[in-house]
């Protein structure tokens, strides 16, 4: 049985062509792009073309612009712990208290080290409070780092204000745009960001490359020292298979935000949230509906435990996520729903259905057949969902 | 992904005794919706016999807290209250096979609901929520009180912070009690520590001579042994000297000697009595 695979924010599904641009890297154009012979350093300009692959899908204003990293974690350290060090006197970071943890947790740990960091609030659509922002940020501030899109409810942040908020005050800017590419279009010039991050594995490239974009300028201390590559920026020979990969599928996820796969995309994730909400009672959409990527919809089941529909879903091979306690192993519902104040009866029976081009109507329609029975079947053992309306 | 068990699964997928008796004679409830999960337990008791005639769970939670609610009903029915009430969370855990660590607290709670169903029993059959004390909450997250840390680290023999929490949750959100669950920690090890030496080695029988130091060996001495790819066994004990036999990579070691000497003797002693002797075997 084919997997119906909903799960695309947690990762996507390296396309064929991506795969076949990478192979010839591995044994056959092995060499190393540094290298002076011919044979490596041809590979250079594989590395160009892909560079240029990448900065075409956010609009950098120069191929230089992007620095190719092992993963988006790794391009969001970068920038923190390079703001960190490169403005001693300016001990102030915010961010937003629904940030991935690729970004949550390198701030508590400057804060630890004695930084200042604030964590802007959301309401409860998951929207960012911009007057926070002005409230909290001074000339101390050196570094304003906000996500593109929330990874958990796809609701989209008004980065482009932010940055606005932020150089007003002499921050940079940074956002995590992790879930953002690829699913709507992004333009670091209009934005005016100044630090970006990508993965590849979520626009269907491989896993174990990114990419960070430094606008030409800004102030940027390396996190990886130790080689001449990506112009000092970031030492290690260059992963030329896969920075080829990250290139292609930048390419590739370009040409879909304007032939139609979007909005395909966009119709179906629409459809499955629809047919729940008419099916099933007691149910709650976490995020903004109305500014949000088009692939992911967040839904709250009321008064029963995210992972066992998920071990059901799993039975037919449906493949989400949840933001349950019980399913990451932790004991708290996510950080994202508690900071939106989702009441814990809907915060522990959250799902995410997030879509990618590939999905079929057929999927949806068996997501539409099979969860509401599973639903009555958990709301049937629960103690609560009779006692709701007590 | 979790590893659960096959049994796990058969009882998430086909849960045994769903639903509430009516008129129970007894119902236990613990956790809310708050936690994450809750178990309602209801049972019915012979006046008589006080043998458990019927139990019966609603849950609300993951697969493995409504496994072990399952579980649990299966394990009461026909038992005494006296029998049932000796049922511990590691024997619901048990019964199905294993349950992963950081789901152990699925199985406290059966534990708990199922306390709480016999008191309210006991009480005429009102419903009984399982409490903690109040004035001796750790835990503000969760609401577990020492009392129940101290239930589960000696039932369970739990060691560290994160086991704690593992099974009864208590530190698992905010953390800010973690240091209080070290302080209990080192209490209750502390007492049994302090228990086990109350009478001195030269009064204990040979064979709980032979198990005290077995038990050292195995806490103290081999894991730091199997580091090194060798280990040691207890070969022979007369009076307070012990035979030990090296083995693995420590045989032959040209360290043998002082291994011997001032690792495992010295721990002995430490832990046991001054006067051990080891001797290799």
């Amino acid at each position: 049985m084919k997997e119906v695979y909903l799960d695309n924010n947690a990762t996507t599904r390296c396309y064929p062509q991506v795969v076949e641009a990478m192979l010839p890297y591995f044994s056959d154009k092995y060499g190393n792009a540094s290298s002076m012979h011919t044979f490596g350093g041809q590979n250079r300009h594989a590395i160009e073309a892909a560079r240029h692959q990448m900065a075409e899908l956010i609009n950098a204003a120069y191929d230089d612009e992007i620095i190719f990293t092992s993963c988006a974690t790794e391009s969001n350290d970068s920038v923190l712990f390079s703001a960190a060090e490169a403005f001693p006197d300016k001990k102030h970071i915010i961010t937003s208290a629904v940030e991935h943890p690729a970004v949550l947790e390198p701030c508590r740990l400057l804060e630890s080290r004695g930084w200042r960091v604030d964590f802007i609030r959301v309401d409860e659509n998951g929207r960012f409070d911009l007057e926070e922002l002005k409230s909290l940020i001074d000339d101390k501030t050196s570094l304003v780092s906000v996500m593109w899109a929330n990874n958990e409810t796809g609701t989209i942040f008004p980065v482009k204000e932010i940055a606005k908020i932020a150089h007003a005050h002499g921050a940079l800017f940074h956002t995590d745009a992790v879930q953002a590419a690829g699913k709507i279009p992004i333009d670091v010039q209009e934005v005016c960001a100044d630090f970006l991050s990508v993965s590849a594995h979520k626009f269907h490239g491989p896993k174990g490359i990114g990419a960070l974009y430094v606008r030409r300028g800004a102030r940027f201390v390396p996190y990886l020292v130790g080689g001449h590559q990506e112009k000092h920026r970031r030492a290690g020979t260059e992963n030329v298979p896969y920075i080829v990969g990250i290139g292609k599928a930048a390419e590739l996820a370009k040409k879909r935000l304007t032939d139609g796969s979007i909005q395909k995309m966009a119709a179906l994730r629409d459809k499955l949230e629809k047919g729940i909400v008419a099916a099933i009672a007691d149910v709650k959409i976490n995020g903004d509906a109305q500014n949000r990527v088009p692939n992911t919809t967040n839904i709250s089941f009321g008064y029963i435990e995210g992972e066992s529909i998920l071990m059901y879903l799993n039975d037919f091979h449906i493949c989400a996520s949840s933001g349950s306690a019980c399913t990451s192993g932790s004991l708290e519902p996510s950080h994202v729903l508690r900071a939106m104040k989702v009441p814990f009866e809907f915060a522990h029976g959250s799902i995410r259905f997030s879509l990618s081009d590939e999905n079929t109507e057929a999927d949806i329609d068996l997501v539409l057949k099979e969860l509401p029975p599973i639903v009555e079947r958990l709301r049937a053992i629960s103690p609560f969902y009779k006692q709701r309306s007590l | 992904m979790w590893d659960y068990t096959d049994k796990v699964m058969d009882h998430f997928k086909n849960p045994r005794n769903v639903g509430a008796i009516e008129n129970a004679d007894g119902t236990g409830q613990v956790g809310s919706l708050i936690c994450g999960d809750a178990l309602r337990l209801t049972i019915k008791v012979n006046k008589e016999t006080e043998i458990i005639e019927d139990a019966k769970f609603e849950t609300f939670g993951c697969a493995s807290a409504i496994a072990s609610s399952s579980m649990l009903t299966e394990m009461v029915k026909g038992k005494t209250l006296e029998e049932a009430s000796k049922i511990t969370n590691q024997d619901i855990a048990d019964a199905l096979g294993s349950l992963p660590a950081e789901k152990m607290h699925c199985s406290v709670m059966g534990m708990e609901a199922l306390d709480a169903a016999i008191r309210s029993y006991r009480q005429g059959g009102k419903p009984v929520e399982f409490e903690q004390q109040e004035e001796k909450i750790v835990c503000r997250c969760f609401n577990v009180s020492e009392e129940a840390i101290i239930k589960a680290v000696r039932l369970n023999h739990l060691k560290t912070v994160e086991d704690v929490t593992h099974f009864t949750k208590a530190g698992g959100a905010c953390g800010r009690c973690k240091a209080d669950i070290q302080k209990i920690l080192d209490k209750v090890n502390g007492m049994v520590q302090a228990a086990a030496v109350q009478k001195s080695f030269n009064e204990l029988t040979i064979v709980e001579k032979i198990k005290a130091v077995e038990k050292v060996l195995e806490e103290e001495i081999r894991p730091k042994l199997n580091m090194d790819g060798g280990s040691a066994e207890l070969v022979d004990l007369s009076g307070n000297a012990v035979k030990i036999r090296l083995i693995g990579m420590c045989s032959g070691c040209i360290n043998a000697q002082a291994t011997l000497k001032n690792f495992i003797e010295k721990t002995l002693q430490e832990k046991l009595d001054k006067s051990i002797t080891v001797e290799q075997a």
